[in-house]
């Protein structure tokens, strides 16, 4: 049965911009090979942290949404702990009432960007 | 007995704290789901030293403050909400 889930994931601040576009693209590798299909990203690019992970006080932020079955979860996750770039991700099953959220959230993305043209 | 309880003069009469009918927002205006992704939601729930609210003050339904408390781990883990701080507000 496939689930949807999302992840977010921090990357250190330190590495330049295509390190992070390559972080980024291994992991979406490894939803695509096993299967997963890849529903909706978002890049909230260098952000603030509240408190200081690894001596380090900002991050890029990444989100990831997803469909795919349970195991994959475990092989993304380790994924995610092998590499060092990651100081810290969450990935979390998202139930009937937050797949809705999230697509009226995207709706209402897109109507602003209309909006904006 | 209740003789010199009546003798006791106030100074000032005691007011007695109006109390407003706490009503839970999310059955109220229909939220069904709690994004842990935005900070600025959350922090309504939260103190100014980050921790939670209770739910004798927020006012919010069990099955809500159980969702509330989950994004709000999440946020912290996330390090969108800080564990500990001052002057969060």
């Amino acid at each position: 049965m496939l689930n949807q889930y999302e992840t977010v994931f921090i990357a250190t601040p330190v590495l330049s911009e295509n390190q992070m576009k390559e972080a980024v693209h291994k992991f979406k590798k490894v939803i695509t090979d096993n299967d997963g299909e890849i529903v909706h990203e978002e890049n909230w690019g260098l952000k603030k942290l509240a408190y200081p992970i690894q001596k380090k006080s900002t991050g890029f932020y990444y989100l990831i949404e997803f469909k795919g079955q349970g195991d994959l979860i475990e092989k993304l996750e380790v994924q995610y702990r092998r590499d060092e770039r990651i100081i810290r991700f969450l990935t979390f099953k998202m139930e009937k009432f937050a797949v809705e959220y999230a697509e009226k959230k995207r709706r209402q993305k897109e109507s602003g960007k209309l909006k904006e043209e | 007995m209740a003789q010199n309880e009546s003798e006791i003069r106030y100074l000032t009469p005691p007011t007695v704290e109006v109390k407003k009918k706490k009503y839970c927002r999310f059955k109220k205006n229909r939220i069904r789901y709690i994004d842990y992704k935005d900070p600025e939601f959350l922090k309504k729930f939260l103190n100014d030293q980050g921790k939670i609210l209770p739910r004798r003050l927020t006012g919010t339904s069990l099955k809500y403050q159980r969702k509330v408390a989950t994004a709000v781990k999440r946020a912290r883990h996330l390090a969108l909400l800080p564990y500990v701080t001052d002057l969060l507000k």
